[in-house]
């Protein structure tokens, strides 16, 4: 029966939130007007915070809907019938929601809703700000409401509802026409690749950060438009460091999901939807360290409000670029298309040139001094600082906005073919890297500068001793790994080791500062924390891309390898079942194909399976125990897990011992092969590995002429290679699979398979149900054989057996190396603190009100000591 | 000279050559026959070339060579670009799953000798795109 209450409510809000939305943002407006203001007359404001409130509240009541029909596999709904699937479990439909643009609006409304809350509530001391900033919170609000709004009046549609009907959606299809009342049964599923822990969490900690992005720029256009040049900068300050960690958090997250998910073999693929987070991200940083500056000297105004509202505008091109379908070839995870490319074109374009025409407008009454910075001053440096971050993001920018350009180029009638560079890994490092040298030298000398008095002498003091340990630790590194094998890369590259040295020193400036702050106080040593993590993160890119190793280098250079024997590197393997290959240091073999099995521990050996019907579950065919501890005995039905999902066996073995991984694959109907690596970690590295090809599990299996063997038992017979001993039959009460009657009789013949790891036991089965001949044949993946039971002889007691053989099971794989690619991790974790350290510092200055004065002295103070 | 106007000079002049490279970094678009031309004239940019892969009267794929046994690393077919031109692609990967399914191919590398040399494939399935035709099965059921 089709539910439409659930998703006429869900309707309801959503036009509920949306008009909620313009009537705050109306209310707002005026409650800031000066005269509002002067007049003390609340009822503005009064009314502003409860049109938020009902909008807050409309936007929960949408999530509720949504949830429902995705919780409730309500599939004559279109959203739960794409996105969900009746077995998904209950942490991934929460991904349901985001896997959909709609969905991820929603998951964008919630937390300006969330943050709004905080705003309106934090401000107790300082009311002035509430009514324009909230304004322009709710004024964003419209915007983004109107995405998910879902009307259309004559041929302009506005937003794309979350609520719409299967039959609503494809009005065309003929069983709607059969039957309007038609439900599907089951959904189409989540994406496999989204199913991962990381995607539960990363979408919402990426839209806070982007949310939360909207805070400075709220306060930064609220300064703008009320004349406030300066003192938007101090509530603005502890929340941009907010969005900043967040927005960094959350990019870190997505690629480490990457690392784990995908098998491009790294974290980062410089991919158009990556980089469209990266960008606001570094100019938003650079907004921070100018805004830190003008605290402390007065300089760099112009600068704060130019960087926190570009960092806003390039969240709204990000937005667009994602989500608006303009990068069509050029990146592999971008939304579908929904049609919303006007939409969101006016959202960004609406505040670009709001933003933009109030920041001209103002530009001469913004304060600024024509006092020269000198060398030595600490200022100087952050600004030389934000500016490189702002030419990396603009690099990037420049590159990943190729598709734009045509687009832009074709919309005014010019035909373009440009394309993005084809080695982009190779174009963005060529830039990113040396912005990387700059900024580790820049984090070191300028916050040796910030800290110490600024003056060539206490200078030269203060960098002496981390430019000694940084000399000394850094040549020995690239002594051991050149001399001596104790790490598993080579130094050697001058660039490299640059980079290196310069990381390095930033990590021990930094780390002096900290020694230096110890004594005084330890809580104004965020930033150095967080700079030693940023020191760190590229001390960990460095090694864990630039010294990269693919281990799995196929030298036995087959047939082909005539053409171009020199150039091409052979990444890949061929792995026969059970036949091990010497890799590197390691012997690896395929050892078979597993799955999860519900309560389980680990992964269960698919030749203990027998497969029902039901791809869900599964019936034992011997005793599943994982070290000792029996979890299944023989016949006991299971639950599968991920019956899509084949684990694959590999085991490395060297002189240091023995481990297993197991690289996952599905052959997905809509996608082909996804294949997800298995990692495992070393302290210095970490051996990544995953399946480029595994044979079709859908094509059937080419079995070979079927050869019949007449045994007595206690024969021995050769099979395929194989020495197989018959041992005899026994009857059986059950075949598994097979419901037995009376009357119905069942043997087995037992048979043991000397194998070259272990051996094989087969069971082939001939019974007579319902008077007529049955057999189940064994099939031994691992041997390539299967074994059928063919007949019995009573009289003479001879059995018949029947055997055909096949390609063994194989599979193709790759595997590298990646240095010390936990320092990148640590370094994430280590500059989270630091800006969670600052974020606690800014936000007592901010909320301390007149008493900033006396305690940036005291600061100065600690300064000069 | 300020200091200030002295570093806004290097930046401006740096953020040229960003979008100068950047320019020079840039692939294109082109057709086997361009792709030939360049190798020809000694230009060994990679390009993006886009096609479909070549089929007979009954819509099976040709062409297509691919055996693991012998070499896991070597993958070959043919792409017919949009202007008709078929060439033979060189692939030194393993074939990707669903190539077979693809509606249209693009493909990154260059001409070399007589063959592309392709270091990057990407696939447009047409379930992916035409999501419409799929649910409609996929409802009928």
């Amino acid at each position: 029966m089709i539910n439409t209450l659930i998703g006429d409510v869900g309707h309801a809000s959503v036009i509920v939130a949306f008009v909620a939305a313009i009537v705050a943002s109306y209310a707002y407006f005026m409650a800031s007007r000066k005269q509002t203001e002067e007049s003390g007359d609340t009822s503005w404001r009064t009314l502003a915070r409860s049109a938020f409130y009902v909008h807050g509240f409309a936007v929960l009541a949408i999530i509720f809907c949504l949830f429902n029909i995705i919780y409730e596999h309500r599939y004559e709904y279109y959203y739960a019938w794409s996105h969900s699937s009746n077995h998904l479990p209950v942490h991934y439909m929460i991904s349901c929601f985001w896997e959909g643009q709609e969905g991820s609006f929603l998951l964008w409304l919630f937390w300006h809703v969330a943050l709004g809350v905080v705003l309106m509530n934090s401000g107790k001391k300082n009311k002035t700000w509430e009514a324009p900033v909230m304004a322009i919170f709710s004024f964003v609000q419209i915007f983004i409401a109107s995405m998910i709004l879902g009307v259309v009046i004559g041929d302009f549609k506005l937003g794309s509802s979350p609520f719409i009907l299967m039959r609503d959606f494809m009005a065309d299809a003929p069983v709607f026409k059969m039957d309007p009342n038609f439900v599907p049964t089951d959904g189409n599923g989540l994406n496999p690749l989204l199913q991962n822990y990381w995607m539960v969490i990363h979408p919402p900690t990426l839209f806070l950060g982007y949310a939360a992005s909207l805070v400075p720029f709220a306060f930064a256009i609220a300064g703008l438009w009320k004349g406030k040049f300066t003192e938007w900068i101090r509530p603005a300050l502890p929340w941009s460091h907010f969005a900043a960690v967040t927005l960094g958090i959350g990019i870190m997250m997505g690629a480490y999901w990457a690392y784990e998910t995908l098998n491009f073999g790294g974290y980062w693929n410089w991919d158009p939807v990556e980089n469209a987070v990266y960008i606001p991200w570094l100019v938003l940083v650079g907004g921070i360290h100018t805004m830190i500056a003008y605290r402390r000297s007065k300089q760099g105004l112009r600068a704060s409000f130019i960087l926190v509202i570009t960092s806003f505008i390039l969240i709204l091109y990000a937005t667009f670029l994602t989500r608006s379908g303009i990068l069509g070839n050029a990146s592999v995870h971008s939304f579908t298309d929904l049609g919303l490319s006007g939409q969101l074109f006016t959202y960004m374009a609406a505040f670009t040139v709001l933003a933009i025409a109030l920041l001209v407008y103002n530009w001469k009454k913004i304060p600024a001094t024509d006092k020269e910075l000198s060398t030595y001053n600490a200022e100087f440096w952050v600004f030389i600082g934000a500016a490189v971050l702002c030419l990396a993001a603009f690099q990037v920018l420049a590159t990943t906005s190729i598709p734009v350009y045509n687009a832009f180029l074709g919309f005014i009638g010019i035909e373009s073919n440009a394309a993005l560079p084809a080695d982009q890994i190779a174009h963005y490092t060529k830039f990113q890297l040396w912005a990387g040298v700059a900024i580790a030298i820049l984090t070191g000398t300028g916050q040796l500068l910030w800290w110490k008095k600024a003056n060539k002498n206490s200078f030269k003091d203060a960098i002496t001793m981390p430019l000694m340990l940084t000399l000394l630790f850094s040549s020995l590194v690239i002594i051991l790994s050149n001399k001596f094998d104790i790490f598993p890369f080579k130094l050697d590259n001058p660039v490299y080791i640059l980079l290196f040295v310069v990381s390095l020193f930033a990590v021990f400036a930094n780390f002096s500062i900290i020694l230096g702050l110890l004594q005084k106080k330890i809580t104004l040593s965020g930033g150095a924390v967080a700079h030693i993590g940023i020191a760190l993160m590229l001390i960990g890119i460095l090694f864990s891309s630039g010294y990269s190793n693919i281990i799995s280098q196929n030298n036995s250079g087959l047939l082909y390898s005539r053409e171009f024997p020199d150039e091409i590197n052979r990444d890949n393997i061929l792995l026969w079942r059970n036949t091990p290959v010497q890799m590197d240091k390691f012997k690896v073999s395929y050892r078979g194909q597993f799955q999860e099995v519900k309560g389980v521990p680990g992964y269960v050996n698919k030749e203990l399976l027998f497969q029902t019907d039901d791809a869900y579950t599964a019936i034992a065919r011997g005793k599943i125990k994982v070290e000792d501890k029996v979890y299944y005995e023989t016949g006991d039905t299971l639950e599968l897990i991920s019956p899509e999902n084949t684990y694959y066996q590999v085991a490395y073995e060297s002189p240091e011992g023995e481990f297993l991984l197991y690289p996952r694959a599905q052959v997905n109907p809509n996608m082909g092969l996804l294949a997800s690596p298995d990692i495992k970690h070393f302290v210095n590295k970490d051996l990544y590995t995953h399946v480029s090809t595994v044979p079709d599990p859908n094509e059937e299996k080419d079995w070979g002429e079927l050869q019949e063997y007449e045994v007595m038992a206690g024969d021995t017979i050769v099979l395929n290679d194989y020495i197989a001993i018959f041992n005899g039959i026994e009857q059986i009460e059950q075949v598994p699979g097979v419901q037995m009657a009376e009357g119905d009789v069942a043997v087995q013949a037992a048979m043991k398979i000397l194998g070259e790891r272990k051996e094989y036991h087969a069971h082939p089965v001939l019974m007579i149900k319902d008077q007529m001949m049955g057999r189940v044949p064994e099939v031994i993946e691992d041997l390539g054989v299967r074994i059928t039971f063919l007949n019995i002889d009573t009289e003479n007691h001879r059995f018949k057996i029947g055997v055909n053989v096949t390609q063994k099971d194989y599979i193709i794989l790759k595997a590298m190396e990646k240095p010390f690619v936990n320092i990148l991790w640590i370094g994430t974790i280590i500059m989270s603190i630091g800006f969670v350290m600052a974020i606690v510092r800014r936000n007592q200055e901010g909320s301390g009100g007149e008493g900033r004065a006396p305690k940036a002295k005291k600061e100065r103070k600690a300064q000069v000591a | 000279m300020k200091k200030s106007h002295i570093i806004g000079i290097i930046v401006i002049a740096l953020a040229i050559g960003i979008i100068m490279t950047t320019a020079g970094d840039a692939s294109t678009y082109v057709s086997f026959g361009d792709a030939i031309e360049m190798a020809e004239d000694g230009n060994s940019t990679k390009v993006h070339v886009v096609g479909r892969l070549k089929k007979d009267e009954q819509g099976h794929i040709v062409g297509m060579q691919y055996d693991p046994m012998l070499d896991p690393n070597y993958f070959a077919f043919t792409l017919v670009d949009t202007n008709r031109f078929e060439q033979r692609v060189v692939y030194y990967n393993p074939k990707p799953q669903d190539f077979e399914r693809s509606e249209q191919v693009v493909i990154t590398g260059s001409m070399q000798q007589d063959v592309f040399v392709a270091d990057k494939i990407l696939l447009k399935c047409p379930s992916k795109y035409v999501e419409k035709e799929i649910q409609q099965n996929t409802a009928a059921l």
